[in-house]
């Protein structure tokens, strides 16, 4: 054994450490990866060993391989074993090693499971720490269900240590196990007033990610963060705290009001740059939410925009991006507020930071106006010139476009401008955006009418230059604007002046080097131009010339024809036919324009992206339904081919149709436009007339200006939007003049009157008008659109799961599932899971103190016995207190200030109509309730459940301006089909003592006919701290407890957890059985330890476990004509017992059947209802209930005479407490 | 919330990296020869945040070493930066009393230790810790047990 030792040691002499991997690694440069496999090859065999050093050594060593980019799952089951190792040295590398490696996707991570529950309960509170750590990176939706548990009772653990960590890990489980976080929130809120600041911290930080994602069910603890941001003096709290108000805000607008002050006073006291942009963050938030016609709070919006200009005019990099980060939120919704500072932003432009520029650039989107967009984009279109690197220039161009594309080209007054500066960005080398000019070529020529003469003659323009474009293979991006020239030329061909010479540009040879999708557009435009050449020609009667360019078009087609592009040859082709037929047509001297033009009768329109989603599905139309019944899976295997060749069949004699002339052509074409115009989802080429100005109100009433184009349009290559720029001042100059002269008129007529009403307007914006009639048509949406925006929510969000509310009352089934007896684990029956996991401490202490307010109450309300209501009632409490919080009370001390109070006022106010009025009605109620006191009882209950009711009514329209969701939830869970039935539990008191309560709750097992499960909880009642806890029985000769194999029946159970002070946690034990016909009581003992400050004390508590009968029976369902059979078979025996004085209804009744006695109602008619149930060895029993005035009867049949006597005993005992 | 910690050196070498939300290992690689090939192409004038895909990178450059963090956009840009400082700190703090080596060394050597240290100052995504001899203890206990 020495030997063997020392030989160990040895052989570690010889292995390299992690250090010499590193250097290893240094000095193998060349021949670094040959050096690594070698290393991973000796890690492997290290591995092999016994040695736990040597396993940890050979792990930290892949640790640092993983690192640097090698996969080292394969070693995952080793991992596993350094993390069970029992030296903390050895241990916390394994968990490294997991933590960087271990994700939902390994496999071995559910071995982790009782090794992690170990570490979680160890005295060590470093082994503790570690697997936390570990737990936070790799925790799985398994690990989460399993250890959650455990992991909520190390947040009230002793050492402050554990409890931060526990209340972060908290989160993650959250996340994977989103059924944690209602039992667990409770918890998670005391520790938000945690003495230690750490743990505090934690806690904050949980809440704050949690409330960022769903912030409205964290609303009612903002009185108590309050609180903790007005107390802290810790900055990383202070942050997140104050981060938390800001997603907080938006839901309360009042909240915002009382936050405003304390904020600036820490904008204006603090020195942390962090704190102060995070302070100046919520501002914006808050007056975002708050509504705009808020004059108080110019003066915060001028502090923040004051601090910020402070920032970005700082040297210090950081602060200025951080500024201009935050001035941008301003800037949505005050504008006005921003823009005086576009010196300030227009100069970060010339930054030498990029992500600076991009960001100035944002802001500058957010700061045009129809008064200083030409100046803004001109400034921008400098920078492009002067921009080095692709992706800034691209994102200037982007930028640009989107500047003045913004809310339907809102601030552009001039599109002549706006063209030609578009034309100007197809001069840009290299840019990928040229689809994105592109679009907004074809969207401005099509929307706004006016400017298509001059689109058109500019894309020509275009067009004619298409070699400077198309010529450098680099700037393939942008010859996507050829693409819009050519459509925009062919489609408003009619505005062309020079058709012929477009026409030959668009046949020019270097066309063919041009992107398919591209040819393809300029062969169908050609086609458009010369329909209208052709017509030009012929009413102008030279007819020479009409041939001429049907002659041009049939020498130049055939190059498109060879195209290698399917989509352009097969184009090419047809209309070389057909140009060849109108030849024939020609020399006939047939005219032909008309029909020739014919083709491409009718205007585009835009339509909008959407319409086709909005189209509404018409009545009786079942998208979901088969046309045809599918065939049956095994013909369709070998029809399929045959169907497919049919379908070619089908399709070629279709194309073998017989040609068509002009003349039926245009008939068809007519009965189509018939049908169109009959059809209501046709997508009709007229819009109405309202909606074509729905966006743009009033734009049609601006006078139409006429402006003197001196300027040269066909000027290649030469900037003109300056020029534009030029004219635009000039027109607009005139027009202030004008506008003066008419002031001055107006002056004279009513002097005095608005006098100071027209001063004010003459200097804004609106008064610019633009230079064309423009007239943007709207896309259009199919009639009868549906109205409902979708929603663009991600259905996989994985925070949506935690969308709970909070404020909702803990249902038994949503208790954590608590760590089980080993026994039982591999026992566990489907149907022990429910009862099982109702449990804990918290229950028995809330009846406590509703209890004792009860006690206070003096009886007043003494028929309110049911739960629901006060739970109800607590609810809306806690409600009211928030709003008390927020309207009446005052700043905290320190920073009251009298001038809040009139705000306050003002909230109260501006809330909406509908909330206070039911505000009073409560409360009016409440009076009502207490000035008729005791007088009808009976009366009462039910007034006071409809009142419920429609208080739940109330309350969910009071919420229904949050989210629809929100509605629909609050009243799911409002209206309740039956009356609500009161809580129940089938724990029963065990024991108790100063130190600990034990309740106790047994279930059947239906795998096993001769084992039982006893789930135990123990419930610390005491400061101390309970450990060593053990649980023995007196094993009688029937039933036996279920030890370990080896133990002897003197041995007690050790309980696999320890309790700290106020906690809870439930283990089980399992019992084997012979007989089940008789009820059974063992007695046993629970021996602990007690610890505190003052030492510890050994400790002992008896106890008698009583095994009713009923606990020997398993809920199971049975279907009416099995039970009859059942009743039929004659070989069960009857019995039948009755009791008197019942006051409670049938439902109760019968609900307090199924639960304690574990049966399952068969059926129920009136007041009878039949029962049914298992016993774990197979006995049947059923029950027929039957209820009179004040008495129940129940019969009972089942297999074996005592079983039943004794079962209807005990029921019989259970109905008389009723 | 903070997504990953990373120290490159100029080389692209990565010297920590500890992830707070699962990356595939191959992922993590190109993750890494991005971040570091964007935070080197930053000349010291300009700010130390970057917007990176949808994240937000924060760094600093210490000597040959780069300590980049990415975040996500709710954090603090200006806490996760200080927060580098102080992290930066706490290593000086330790390994000038462990070692006269340079730093850089030593976190390459002790690994292990400084995953401790990130791991008692950031949890989860989190800022736990920021003082630095609360930050230590849990190490110099465990010093001392190698030691005896």
């Amino acid at each position: 054994m020495a030997l063997k030792m020392v030989k160990g040691s040895i052989d570690r002499m010889f292995d390299k450490n992690l250090q010499d991997l590193v250097r290893g690694i240094r000095n193998h440069k060349e021949d670094e990866a040959k050096y690594i496999s070698q290393c991973i090859d000796e890690i492997k065999q290290e591995l092999k060993q016994d040695n736990i050093a040597v396993k940890a050594n050979a792990v930290c060593k892949l640790t640092y391989l993983q690192m640097l980019g090698y996969d080292i799952s394969w070693a995952a089951f080793n991992i596993i074993e350094v993390m069970s190792a029992s030296k903390f040295t050895f241990k916390r590398i394994g968990y490294l090693a997991a933590s960087q490696c271990f994700h939902e996707g390994t496999d071995v991570i559910m071995l982790t499971t009782n090794q992690i529950r170990k570490d979680l309960s160890s005295p060590n509170q470093y082994d503790t720490g570690v697997a936390l750590t570990g737990l936070s990176c790799f925790v799985t939706p398994d690990l989460a269900r399993d250890l959650a548990n455990d992991i909520m009772t190390l947040m009230s653990h002793t050492k402050p240590y554990i409890r931060k960590k526990a209340v972060l890990i908290m989160y993650k489980v959250f996340l994977k196990y989103p059924e944690s976080l209602r039992p667990a929130f409770p918890r998670l809120k005391e520790k938000l007033e945690d003495p230690d600041p750490g743990v505090q911290s934690a806690a904050v930080n949980v809440i704050c990610e949690l409330a960022r994602r769903n912030p409205k069910n964290y609303l009612s603890l903002a009185p108590l963060f309050f609180k903790l941001m007005t107390s802290s003096t810790n900055n990383w709290v202070l942050i997140k705290i104050i981060k938390l108000f800001g997603a907080l805000t938006p839901l309360e607008p009042r909240l915002g009001k009382k936050l405003i002050e304390p904020l600036t006073n820490l904008i204006h006291s603090t020195s942390a740059m962090s704190l102060l942009y995070e302070c100046v963050n919520t501002v914006i938030a808050v007056l975002i939410s708050l509504s705009s016609g808020m004059p108080n709070h110019s003066a915060s919006i001028q502090l923040c925009v004051q601090k910020l200009r402070i920032l970005i005019e700082d040297s210090d990099q950081n602060l200025k991006y951080l500024g201009l980060l935050a001035m941008s939120k301003i800037l949505k919704t005050h504008p006005k507020s921003v823009q005086s500072h576009k010196d300030l932003i227009l100069q970060c432009l010339d930054d030498k930071d990029e992500s600076i520029r991009l960001r100035a650039l944002d802001l500058l989107y957010g700061m045009v106006s129809k008064k200083n967009l030409m100046e803004i984009v001109k400034k921008l279109m400098i920078h492009v010139d002067k921009a080095e690197g692709t992706t800034y220039r691209d994102e200037l161009l982007t930028k640009i476009i989107d500047i003045c594309s913004q809310s339907n080209y809102q601030y552009i007054t001039n599109f002549e401008w706006y063209i030609s500066i578009l034309v100007e960005l197809t001069r840009l080398e290299g840019t990928r955006h040229g689809h994105l000019i592109a679009a907004q070529m074809l969207d401005v020529a099509i929307r706004v009418k006016a400017i298509r003469k001059f689109a058109v003659s500019q894309m020509a323009m275009l067009l004619d230059n298409a070699h400077l474009i198309a010529s450098n293979t680099q700037r393939n991006g942008i010859c996507e604007v050829l693409y819009a020239a050519a459509w925009i030329c062919g489609e408003f061909s009619e505005h062309l002046e020079e058709a012929n010479q477009t026409l030959e540009a668009m046949l020019r040879p270097k066309v063919t080097t041009l992107p398919g999708h591209i040819q393809a557009v300029y062969v169908q435009n050609m086609v458009k131009l010369y329909a209208s050449i052709l017509q030009q020609k012929e009413q102008s009667g030279e007819k020479e010339a009409a041939q001429e360019i049907t002659q041009l078009m049939i020498d130049r087609l055939p190059q498109f024809v060879q195209s290698a592009d399917l989509e352009v040859q097969e184009r090419a082709s047809c209309i070389l036919q057909l140009i060849k037929y109108i030849q024939k047509l020609q020399i006939k001297e047939v005219p032909v324009a008309e029909e020739v033009t014919a083709l491409f009768a009718g205007e585009l329109n835009p339509v909008a992206p959407k319409a086709q989603k909005k189209v509404p599905v018409p009545e009786g139309l079942d998208l979901d339904a088969w046309i045809n019944e599918p065939p049956s899976d095994s013909e369709s295997e070998d029809e399929k081919p045959k169907t497919i060749f049919h379908d070619e069949e089908q399709r070629h004699s279709r194309h073998r149709q017989p040609e068509i002339d002009e003349e039926e052509l245009a008939r068809r074409r007519e009965a189509r436009k018939q049908e169109q115009a009959n059809n209501p989802f046709y997508i009709k080429s007229s819009p109405s007339p309202q909606k074509r100005y729905q966006d743009t109100p009033g734009v049609e009433h601006i006078p139409v200006v006429q402006i003197d184009l001196s300027v040269p349009l066909k000027v290649p290559g030469m900037p003109m939007s300056d020029q534009y720029v030029k004219l635009e001042e000039e027109r607009r100059h005139k027009q202030k003049l004008e506008k003066d002269k008419k002031k001055k008129k107006q002056k004279k007529e009513k002097r005095g009157k608005h006098h100071r009403h027209n001063s004010l307007h003459t200097e804004s914006e609106e008064d610019i008008a633009p230079a064309h009639h423009v007239d943007i048509i709207t896309e259009e949406m199919p009639e009868n659109a549906l109205p409902s925006d979708e929603d663009d929510k991600d259905p996989n969000d994985p925070y949506k799961a935690l969308d709970i509310d909070l404020d909702k009352p803990l249902a038994d089934s949503e208790k954590l599932p608590v760590q089980r007896h080993r026994n039982v684990e591999t026992l566990k029956s489907p149907d022990s899971e429910a009862p099982l996991a109702e449990k804990k401490s918290k229950k028995p202490k809330k009846k406590e103190k509703k209890h004792k307010e009860k006690e206070r109450d003096k009886g007043k309300k003494k028929e309110k016995e049911k739960k629901v209501v006060e739970e109800e009632e607590e609810e809306e409490k806690k409600g009211d207190d928030l709003d008390f919080w927020l309207s009446t009370a005052p700043p905290p001390a320190s920073t009251a200030q009298p001038q809040s109070e009139p705000e306050v006022g003002a909230a109260v106010v501006a809330e909406p109509q509908e909330v206070k009025k039911e505000e009073r009605e409560e409360r009016d109620e409440e009076e009502d309730d207490e000035g008729k006191k005791s007088s009808k009882h009976k009366k009462k209950k039910h007034k006071k459940e409809k009142e419920e009711k429609s208080k739940d009514k109330k309350k969910s329209k009071k919420k229904s301006h949050h989210s629809e969701e929100e509605t629909a939830g609050s009243v799911q869970n409002g209206t309740l089909d039956d009356e609500p039935l009161p809580p129940m539990s089938s724990y029963r008191l065990l024991a108790e003592n100063p130190y600990i309560k034990m309740t106790y709750d047994i279930q059947g097992n239906l795998q096993n006919d001769s084992q039982v499960t006893v789930s135990v909880i123990f419930e610390n009642k005491s400061t101390s701290f309970l450990k060593s806890m053990e649980l023995n029985v007196l094993d009688s000769l029937n039933t036996k407890m279920l030890r370990p194999e080896g133990s002897s029946v003197h041995d007690g159970i050790p309980v696999p957890f320890q309790l700290p002070p106020g906690i809870s946690n439930e283990a089980q034990f399992v019992f084997t059985l012979q007989s089940i016909v008789m009820a059974q009581k063992l007695k046993g003992t629970l021996s602990f330890i007690v610890k505190n400050d003052e030492g510890s004390t050994h400790e002992k508590l008896d106890f008698k476990l009583h095994f009713s009968c009923a606990s020997y029976l398993i809920t199971t369902p049975c279907y009416s004509d099995a039970f009859a059979k059942l009743l039929e078979s004659g070989d069960l025996h009857m019995s039948s017992i009755k009791v008197d004085g019942i006051s409670i209804s049938f439902q109760h009744l019968l609900a307090k059947i199924c639960f304690h006695h574990h049966f399952s109602v068969v059926e129920r008619v009136d007041s009878c209802a039949s029962m049914y149930s298992r016993s774990i060895q197979g006995h049947h029993v059923c029950l027929l209930v039957k209820k009179g005035e004040n008495s129940v009867s129940i019969d009972g049949k089942c297999n074996d005479s005592t079983l039943l006597s004794n079962l209807l005993d005990e029921m019989k005992e259970t109905l008389s407490k009723c | 919330m903070i997504k990953f910690f990373l120290m490159v050196n100029k080389q692209g070498q990565t010297r920590l990296s500890r992830y707070y939300e699962h990356v595939e290992i191959n992922k993590r690689t190109m993750l890494e020869a991005e971040v570091i090939k964007n935070c080197l192409s930053r000349s010291k004038d300009q700010c130390s945040f970057v917007e990176y895909k949808d994240f937000k990178l924060v760094y600093r450059q210490y000597a040959a070493l780069f300590v980049v963090v990415g975040i996500n956009e709710t954090e603090n840009e200006m806490a996760v930066y200080e927060l580098i400082h102080n992290f930066v700190e706490v290593l000086d703090k330790y390994f000038s009393r462990v070692s006269e080596l340079d730093v850089s060394f030593s976190i390459m050597f002790n690994l292990d230790r400084v995953h401790i240290i990130l791991d008692e100052m950031v949890l989860n995504g989190c800022i736990v810790e920021t003082n630095r001899n609360r930050i230590l203890a849990p190490l110099l206990v465990l010093d001392k047990v190698a030691e005896s």
